[in-house]
C-alpha cells in the first residue's frame, strides 16, 4: 500500500533512546527521541550522567584546590578553564599578574583553543563517517599534548595557572617544539580542508542542517562558535579584552546561516586565527625577555622552595597560604572569557573565608544544548547525529 | 549606567545597588522584577546569559536567585539579584528568553525554588525521585553515604579475586 | 602415500591454553566513555600509539558485540544502574577495565552525586590509576589484563559474575516493590551497604 495522506497523519511514534552510553554522545547525555519513521517529532535531552557535584565540593575546597577541578569542565580544553577560573579570582582579589604570565596565558588559552577545535571538527567528521579527518588532526593533538606536558608536566589536566600568575616558566625547547608545531599545523589543516571543505558528502550532511536565525541564538543564549556562525560577531577577546588580547592582530571568522558547515567553517578559521596569535606571543616572549611569572606577593601566592627552607618568613606565609587559604575580601564577581566552545563564566560570592561561599560555572555548551530540540525537529535521526557534533557539547562543563 | 536609568524610570524597584568590581549588580524586589527585566530587555540586554542562586541559610528571605544578563550593543554586563524566601514561587522568564529554561530548571533541582510558569520544571541534574536539594547547606556534601566520606570498606588485598585456577 | 606428515599438521596443547591465547589477542574493546579518559583512550585509538596492535581495533559500542568493558571516566550515582545494565547486556567472557581514578574509586569528587568507584556495582578485573592515565598505563593496563587471562581455567565458571546478576535481581526486586527509579534504587543499596561497612552491593 502506498503510503498516502490519512497513513501519515495516523502514524505511530516510536520512541528511541540515544544515550547515555551511544558511540555519538560525547561524553554522556541521553536523548529521547519521538519518531516517526525516520523523522523527528520531537527531542528531549536528559542530562546530568556527568554531574560530580563540582560546585557544592568548591564550597568546601580553597581557592587553589579549585583549580584541579576547573581542569575537568571542559576537558578537551582544560588550559583555558584554568585560566579563566584564575582570571575570575584575581578579578576579586583586584590584583594582575604580570606581563610575562599574561602572554604565556594568551599562549597556552589559543594553543588549548586549536586543540578543542580539532577534537571538536574531528570527532564531528567521525561521526559522519570521515574517519580519516580525525587520525590527521589527531597527530597535531599529540604534538599539542607534548606542548602541555613541556610547559605543565602534564598532557591532558596540566593545572598550570596559579593564582596571580602561573604554575612554572616554560623550558628552553619549548620554542622549538612550539615553532614546528606552527609550520606543521597550517599544514594539516589543509589536507582536513582537502578533505571536507568541497566534498560532496560532507556538504550535503551539513549544509542546511541546524540553521539557526541570530535573534533566535541570542535568545538562547549562544555564545562562541555557534553564536558567530549564526551571524552574530560576538567575541569577548574582541568585545571585552582582557590578558591584552586587544594588543594581538587577528580577525574574527562570522558565519551567515548558523548551519553544521558553517560551524565547521568557523571553527577551521578560528583555528587559523589561534596560529596567528601563537605566532606572535612567541615574538613577544622574546621580546619581554625573561621575568617573573607570579605576582609577588606571599599573601597570594607561594614563596620559592628555597626561600621557604631559609627564611622563618617565607615559611610563615606558606603555612598560612596552605592551612588557611588567601585572605579573600568581601564581594561577589563574575569573571568571563572566551573559552572554545563561547563565553565560559565564573560567578563567585565570597564572605571573606579561605573557601568561597558559592562558586557557579557558567558553561557555554549548557543553553546551546537546550535548543536542541527546536534544532532537530522535522530531521532525520542522521542529522541529530550531525547537529549534536557540531555543537560540541562536552559533557564536563555542562553538568559539571 | 544603566542602573541609574531603571532607578529613574521605575522609582522603588532597586533596592539595593553595587559596583565591586566593575560589576553592575542591582537588588531587585520580587514584586517589580518582571517590569524591571522588560525595562532593561528594552534597553539592549537580551542575551540572558545564566541563572543561579545562592542559599543564605541565615538571612530572610533564604535565597537570593541571580540573573545574568548581557547587552550585545554596548557590551554592558548587569547583574539582577531578587532575594526570594523559601517555598515561594520566582516567575519564570521563559516567555522572553529561551535560555530560561534549564538555568530555571536547575536551580530547581539544585536548590529546591519553584518558577511560577515554567513549561516543564522537573529535575534537571539530579534522578527524578532524588531526595532533597544539594545545593542547599544544610544537604551533606557526601549525601549521607558514609563509605564516600570515611574510610571504611574492606581494602582491596583480602577482597582479591579468586581466579579459579 | 606422499608428504604429509603428522607433525606438519597436528600441534598437542591445553584447550584452555589455546581458548586463553585467541581470547587475549582479539579483545574487543567497549568503550563506556564518559569524561577526560575517554579523550586519552581516542588518543590511544590514533597513529601514536595505535591500540589495534592488541586486536582491539574493532570499537563495538554494543555490549552484546564486545567483550571487554572500558569504562573511561567518572560514573556518577545517575550513571550506575545504566553501567550495571551494559554489563548485564554483555555475553561471557567478559571483563571489565575500570580506566583512571575516577572509576576505580570515585577520584577527587568525595561528593552526594559521584559513584565512589564502579566496584561498589560491578565486578572489576583490572584497575587503571591516573588522571587521566596516560596511553601507555592503559596499554598497560590491558596487558596486565592479558597476563591475568592466560591463567584463568576455561570450565570453571566466574562466581563473581554470578553474584553480580543475583544483585541486579535485587535491585529490580526493590525497584518494584518501592516504585522507585533505578538510580534510587541502587543509591538505597548503596547506602545500606555502606552503613554495614560492606564496599559493594554485588
Amino acid at each position: 500500500m502506498e503510503p498516502n495522506a490519512t497513513n501519515r497523519s495516523e502514524g505511530e511514534r516510536m520512541i528511541i533512546n540515544m544515550g547515555p552510553s551511544h558511540p555519538v554522545t560525547h561524553g554522556t547525555l541521553h536523548i529521547v527521541l519521538e519518531l516517526e519513521g525516520e523523522f523527528i517529532v520531537k527531542a528531549t535531552p536528559n542530562i546530568g550522567y556527568l554531574h560530580r557535584g563540582v560546585e557544592k565540593l568548591g564550597e568546601n575546597l580553597t581557592y587553589q584546590q579549585f583549580i584541579p577541578l576547573t581542569d575537568r569542565l571542559n576537558y578537551c580544553s582544560s588550559l583555558m578553564n584554568n585560566v579563566g577560573y584564575t582570571l575570575a579570582v584575581e578579578k576579586l582579589l583586584g590584583i594582575q599578574d604580570p606581563p610575562r604570565s599574561q602572554v604565556l596565558r594568551v599562549l597556552c588559552s589559543e594553543l588549548a583553543r586549536i586543540g578543542d577545535h580539532l577534537v571538536c571538527v574531528g570527532i564531528n567528521a567521525v561521526d559522519i563517517g570521515a574517519f580519516t579527518a580525525f587520525l590527521y588532526l589527531f597527530r597535531e593533538r599529540e604534538t599539542i599534548y607534548d606542548l602541555f606536558e613541556m610547559m605543565a608536566g602534564q598532557r591532558l589536566h596540566s593545572s598550570f595557572t596559579r593564582i596571580g600568575g602561573l604554575f612554572r616558566d616554560i623550558p628552553p625547547e619549548f620554542e622549538p617544539l612550539c615553532g614546528q608545531f606552527l609550520e606543521s599545523c597550517p599544514r594539516t589543516l589543509d589536507e582536513m580542508e582537502r578533505l571536507l571543505t568541497h566534498n560532496p558528502i560532507w556538504a550535503d550532511r551539513t549544509k542546511g542542517v541546524g540553521s539557526i536565525a541570530p535573534a533566535d541564538a541570542v535568545s538562547w543564549g549562544y555564545t562562541g562558535p555557534c553564536l558567530r556562525a549564526a551571524g552574530v560577531p560576538q567575541d569577548l577577546r574582541k568585545a571585552q579584552p582582557y590578558l591584552g588580547y586587544e594588543t594581538y592582530e587577528f580577525d574574527i571568522p562570522v558565519g551567515t546561516t548558523g548551519d553544521i558547515y558553517d560551524r565547521y567553517l568557523v571553527r577551521t578559521e578560528e583555528m587559523r586565527q589561534s596560529l596567528r596569535i601563537v605566532r606572535q606571543c612567541l615574538d613577544r616572549l622574546r621580546e619581554i625577555g625573561p621575568g617573573p611569572v607570579i605576582v609577588d606577593d606571599y599573601k597570594i601566592a607561594l614563596p620559592p622552595k628555597e626561600k621557604v627552607y631559609t627564611r622563618m618568613e617565607s615559611l610563615i606565609h606558606h603555612f598560612k597560604l596552605i592551612m588557611h587559604g588567601i585572605e579573600m575580601p568581601v564581594g561577589e564577581v563574575y569573571g568571563a572569557t572566551e573559552a572554545a566552545n563561547g563565553e565560559l563564566g565564573f560567578y563567585i560570592v565570597s564572605h571573606g573565608g579561605k573557601s568561597p561561599y558559592r562558586i557557579h560555572v557558567r558553561p557555554p555548551c549548557f543553553p546551546i544544548f537546550n535548543s536542541f530540540d527546536e534544532q532537530v525537529r522535522g530531521r532525520i535521526i542522521a542529522d541529530a547525529v550531525a547537529v549534536l557534533g557540531g555543537m560540541n557539547v562536552i559533557a564536563g562543563e555542562l553538568d559539571r | 549606567m544603566v542602573i541609574e536609568r531603571i532607578e529613574a524610570q521605575l522609582p522603588g524597584a532597586v533596592l539595593d545597588r553595587h559596583d565591586f568590581r566593575g560589576d553592575a549588580t542591582a537588588v531587585v524586589a520580587g514584586p517589580r522584577f518582571l517590569e524591571v527585566v522588560d525595562f532593561v530587555f528594552q534597553e539592549g540586554f537580551q542575551l540572558l546569559l545564566d541563572v543561579t542562586a545562592v542559599d543564605l541559610e541565615t538571612r530572610e528571605p533564604r535565597f537570593d536567585v541571580v540573573y545574568h544578563l548581557l547587552n550585545l550593543a554596548s557590551q554592558e554586563r548587569l547583574r539582577i539579584k531578587v532575594p526570594v524566601a523559601e517555598g515561594t514561587a520566582q516567575p519564570s522568564l521563559t516567555g522572553r528568553f529561551k535560555s530560561a529554561d534549564w538555568a530555571e530548571r536547575e536551580v530547581f533541582d539544585l536548590f529546591g525554588i519553584p518558577f511560577a510558569g515554567h513549561p516543564g520544571l522537573t529535575r534537571l541534574l539530579m534522578w527524578e525521585d532524588f531526595p532533597g536539594h544539594p545545593l542547599r547547606k544544610d544537604f551533606p556534601l557526601d549525601g549521607g553515604d558514609l563509605f564516600c566520606s570515611q574510610d571504611i570498606g574492606a581494602s582491596f588485598a583480602p577482597d582479591a579475586r579468586s581466579l579459579n585456577i | 602415500m606422499g608428504g604429509i606428515h603428522l607433525d606438519d599438521s597436528v600441534m598437542t596443547t591445553r584447550l584452555d591454553a589455546v581458548i586463553n591465547w585467541s581470547r587475549k589477542n582479539s579483545l574487543w574493546p567497549l568503550p563506556f566513555g564518559t569524561a577526560c579518559c575517554a579523550i586519552e583512550f581516542m588518543s590511544m585509538m590514533a597513529s601514536r600509539y595505535d591500540f589495534s596492535r592488541f586486536g582491539a581495533e574493532a570499537l563495538r559500542f554494543s555490549p552484546r558485540q564486545s567483550d571487554m568493558l572500558l569504562v573511561l571516566g567518572t560514573i556518577t550515582n545517575k550513571q550506575a544502574p545504566v553501567l550495571r545494565q551494559i554489563y548485564a547486556q554483555m555475553a561471557e567472557p567478559k571483563w571489565v577495565v575500570s580506566v583512571g581514578v575516577c572509576a576505580s574509586s570515585g577520584g577527587m569528587y568525595r561528593t552526594y552525586a559521584t559513584l565512589q568507584g564502579i566496584d561498589r556495582v560491578i565486578p572489576v578485573d583490572v584497575y587503571v590509576p591516573g588522571c587521566p592515565p596516560r596511553p601507555e598505563t592503559m596499554i598497560y593496563g590491558v596487558m596486565e589484563l592479558q597476563k591475568k587471562i592466560t591463567r584463568e581455567a576455561l570450565s570453571a565458571r566466574k562466581e563473581h559474575i554470578e553474584r553480580f546478576y543475583r544483585s541486579l535481581e535485587r535491585q529490580e526486586e526493590r525497584a518494584r516493590a518501592g516504585g522507585l527509579s533505578p538510580q534510587q534504587a541502587v543509591r538505597e543499596m548503596l547506602l545500606e551497604a555502606g552503613g554495614q561497612g560492606d564496599q559493594q552491593i554485588w
